[in-house]
């Protein structure tokens, strides 16, 4: 990939940032991790970092290159989440609809601690 | 401990049954709307595609009369099975404009010269950049745009025959 870009840059051709990879790799390494997990919409169950439809590559263009101009991943999501939704990241933020998500572990631990106190105080009594 | 307590466990497992099995029986939509309803379009520029046939802006979208966004590709299967209904739409009178998506204008000529062609304007969006923006993400898709150029209602997948009225209302609604 790195061989393309630098074949790229010699040729003086612009980069394809929905194949190729940002030139700046810390830039890279912010949109890497942020298109994993981020929802291809033709392909949903995958990431557009894991697929290869023609339309998650457009969305991977579009997440590159807002990186690439200096936007933050926290940003690019926000800006994707105003268009689709929240269904479109596998991170979605804290809402009512998601709370259940967040609350009901807690939930579920705090009823397992109440029953095993319960228990443990009656063996201790018999 | 209570003797009803222990029936807790099966009826939750019950429920969790219904729950799955009822998923099973009617899945559920898996269609991803656009956010954007309710909201004016984003600014956008697209150049023209076809020489005969002007290219869509933002501007072209607001002209005081409600309209139809068509998001479509020469590649793509039910946009041909949508084409008669576009021109049903176009003959009653309905201003249709287009994007086509990643697209070649030696393709769409082909395609609007054999399926008809309902569009006043058509831009090109090679890279589906204006598709994401306004957060279509498939094709074919139809937006309804009202006078002052906000998404007044979008149609997912193409326009069968009974979805013709529906989009009429949702212009006469736009209005």
């Amino acid at each position: 990939m790195s061989m393309m870009i630098a074949l790229a840059l010699t040729a003086g051709m612009p980069v394809d940032l929905g194949y190729a990879q940002i030139p700046d790799a810390t830039k890279e390494a912010q949109a890497a991790e942020l298109m994993a997990e981020l929802r291809c919409l033709v392909c949903q169950g995958q990431s557009i970092h894991d697929s290869d439809v023609d339309m998650a590559a457009d969305m991977r263009r579009v997440v590159r290159q807002k990186i690439a101009a200096g936007e933050k991943p926290s940003e690019v999501r926000a800006w994707l989440i105003e268009r689709y939704g929240s269904y479109v990241t596998y991170d979605p933020p804290l809402s009512w609809a998601t709370a259940p998500l967040w609350l009901a572990p807690l939930l579920l631990l705090a009823a397992g601690l109440w029953l095993a106190r319960g228990s443990l105080r009656r063996r201790r009594r018999a | 401990m209570k003797r009803w307590l222990l029936w807790v466990p099966l009826i939750v497992f019950a429920g969790l049954v219904a729950v799955a099995g009822s998923r099973l029986i009617a899945p559920p939509d898996t269609v991803v709307k656009s956010a954007l309803i309710g909201k004016p379009l984003p600014d956008f520029a697209l150049a023209p595609l076809l020489p005969a046939k002007p290219g869509l802006d933002r501007g072209d979208l607001a002209t005081g009369k409600p309209r139809l966004l068509n998001v479509f590709a020469s590649w793509c299967v039910p946009c041909i099975a949508e084409a008669p209904q576009l021109m049903k739409l176009k003959a009653a009178g309905v201003q249709i404009d287009a994007i086509a998506i990643r697209d070649t204008p030696q393709a769409v000529a082909a395609f609007l010269a054999r399926h008809g062609d309902p569009y006043a304007r058509i831009g090109s969006d090679p890279q589906s950049q204006v598709q994401i923006s306004i957060g279509s993400s498939g094709v074919p898709e139809t937006f309804v745009i009202d006078g002052q150029g906000r998404i007044a209602a979008q149609h997912i997948g193409d326009i069968r025959e009974e979805d013709v009225p529906k989009l009429l209302k949702a212009l006469e609604d736009a209005r």
